[in-house]
């Protein structure tokens, strides 16, 4: 395939649909092998690995994640959780057709719903995509939360 | 008058073996802790790294009571109340900064030094003669009790008179002992901001969990359980590195046997401990360097001892829990009866690898963030105990697994790891500085 600013940017409103519709196995054959989905606590947090993230997750992490959804023992997705992106249209801040490297930054209002009890949070999401084979596929991503420092309530799904 | 605005009418909620739900839910037992046990007990405010310079500071509560931790001229940490002694005005809002050599009121610019003492207040004559030295307004920003630096770790308690530090935390800060003298230069360092995480429970479900071995193969099942089964499917050859979450959430799916082998000790005054004899924290791998730094600093002999104690969760009543071997710290701030926000800490370990403090952080994202798979179980165990607890008629809460006839929580204990003693323990110190300080007449 031949990468066009569309592309990447279809590219990002597919993956937040599979998320939104919970189609988590699709989902993760998006990501290479190598990548990790990091959530920082801290605003502008630089360094991933010696501080705490809410996040930093591997594939094997992501995996597991998304297979205790569907767990018989999951109590606390008993009822489970719903999800729902509102996003902007993404900026394509890096294109290098050459190398086959894309990075994307989307701002998107994020809402996440159980019982009686529903949050929105404003998420910043920083896509690093690569051409694989003729696909895109996320290398990395990074969702910074406008108001990190607050006490959260359990964030069960994937913003 | 309130149903427990008595020594005795608090007491009466805790038996040796139940305790009363009202502990839980009731908002004027929540009033009483914050009036009593929050005031009589040594309460963890923050550590020394985080307000390292003069005029640092640092705020955050005691129960209720919002309070300012602040590196004073002399170099010494005092802890005051966050509130103009004029009209209320909180001081400092930010969680932490630098005020300069003293605070400014924003309000009305009255200043303060940074031990509290009155430094100035903008056209004073009109004070002039009015007796305004003898007010509480008049004698600057209110000090709490007591202030103790434990090697780094800053405790108050708010009461003018009452218990010893030493006297309260007695032989329990082995503890916090081991946690400090894994650093090779004996000295921890606060890394980063704590995790937020808001709870709709009783702050003392948080602080009974940690001591609660009877339910991490059973609660955490959907994670630590496909942990285990997903790392099976891989079917890596043997020697193969294990994926990192193995060995940080796998450990809580050990069967019971491993739990009642691990032992729980109790001290007196509420602090205990599981992971007497090993731990989830015991099989993490080595990392190159560290022993040997370690070995400089103490002996080998000194070294080895250090790192033989691999304890669990040490609980410092009322509302932290510490890991020693993994550097954390969790605080269990109340709200309302039915509010908590824990933070959790991590600290570096001076002098020693950055791998140490990478392992640290990925335990605290992993098993204690908002977003974390292990704690969204909990969180959800805590929050249908709150809501089931309103049932009529059935209002007692039951802790007597493993008890025995007259247990004595003034004298230290080893018991085995499944015993709810320490929870028992809590409760026994709960009443005690509940009702400490009241005089007769009021506990009749």
């Amino acid at each position: 395939m031949s990468v066009t600013r569309e592309t990447l940017i279809d590219f990002i409103y597919d993956e937040v649909r599979m998320l939104d519709e919970g189609r988590y196995t699709e989902w993760l054959n998006l990501w290479l092998p190598d990548g990790h989905y990091w959530m920082p606590l801290d605003y502008q947090q630089t360094d991933p690995i010696n501080q705490t993230s809410l996040m930093y997750e591997d594939m094997f992490m992501l995996k597991l994640r998304v297979e205790r959804l569907n767990g018989a023992r999951t109590f606390s997705q008993k009822p489970k959780s719903r999800c729902h992106h509102v996003i902007q249209r993404p900026f394509v801040d890096e294109m290098d057709l050459e190398a086959g490297r894309f990075v994307t930054t989307t701002f998107m209002h994020y809402v996440e719903t159980r019982l009686d009890e529903q949050q929105l949070l404003a998420v910043t999401a920083r896509h690093e995509l690569s051409l694989v084979d003729g696909a895109l596929r996320i290398a990395n991503k990074r969702v910074d939360i406008v108001n990190c420092d607050a006490a959260f309530r359990n964030i069960q799904l994937l913003p | 008058m309130g149903r427990y605005d008595s020594p005795a009418a608090l007491a009466a909620l805790v038996q040796p073996h139940q305790v009363h739900r009202d502990i839980y839910t009731d908002q004027e037992v929540f009033q009483q802790e914050m009036k009593h046990l929050f005031a009589n007990a040594w309460v963890f405010v923050g550590h020394e790294s985080q307000t390292p310079n003069k005029g640092d500071y640092f705020s955050t509560h005691i129960g209720t009571q919002p309070v300012i931790q602040v590196r004073h001229s002399t170099g010494d940490i005092h802890v005051l109340l966050n509130r103009c002694p004029h009209k209320g005005t909180k001081i400092v809002i930010d969680r932490q900064g630098n005020t300069g050599k003293f605070f400014r009121c924003p309000y009305h610019a009255w200043s303060f030094k940074t031990d509290g003492c009155l430094l100035a207040i903008p056209l004073k004559k009109g004070y002039q003669d009015t007796g305004l030295e003898d007010t509480d307004s008049g004698k600057g920003m209110r000090s709490v009790g007591d202030v103790k630096n434990y090697r780094g770790f800053i405790f108050a308690r708010l009461a003018e008179e009452g218990i010893s530090f030493e006297e309260f935390f007695g032989e329990s800060l082995s503890s916090l002992d081991n946690m400090v003298d894994r650093s090779p230069a004996g000295r921890l360092e606060v890394v980063g901001p704590p995790l937020r995480y808001m709870h709709h429970c009783n702050w003392k479900m948080l602080v009974e969990n940690q001591t609660d071995t009877c339910h991490p193969m059973v609660a955490h099942e959907s994670s630590a359980g496909t942990a285990v089964k997903l790392y099976e499917e891989l079917d890596l050859p043997e020697g193969a590195p294990k994926p990192a979450a193995m060995e940080i959430i796998a450990p809580f799916m050990s069967p019971y046997e491993f739990f009642e082998g691990m032992g729980i000790r109790t001290w007196p005054n509420g602090h205990g401990h599981t992971g007497v004899n090993h731990s989830i924290h015991s099989d993490y791998s080595a990392i190159p360097g560290y022993f040997e730094a370690l070995c400089e600093s103490y002996g080998e002999e000194k070294a080895k001892a250090i790192l033989d104690e691999n304890r669990h969760n040490t609980v410092y009543f009322p509302n932290i829990m510490i890991k020693g071997p993994i550097q954390q710290l969790r605080v269990f701030i109340p709200i309302a009866a039915d509010r908590t926000v824990v933070e959790s800490y991590i600290y570096r370990l001076v002098d020693a690898p950055d791998e140490l403090t990478a392992r640290t952080a990925m335990y605290n994202r992993m098993i204690n963030a908002p977003t974390s798979i292990v704690g969204h179980d909990d969180l959800e165990m805590y929050e249908r105990a709150q809501e089931g607890l309103m049932v009529d008629g059935m209002e007692w809460v039951n802790i007597q697994r493993l008890i025995e006839e007259d247990e004595d929580f003034e004298i230290e204990a080893v018991e085995n790891g499944t015993t709810e003693r320490q929870m028992r323990n809590q409760f026994h110190a709960w009443v005690k500085f509940m009702t400490m300080g009241q005089t007769a007449e009021a506990a009749e």
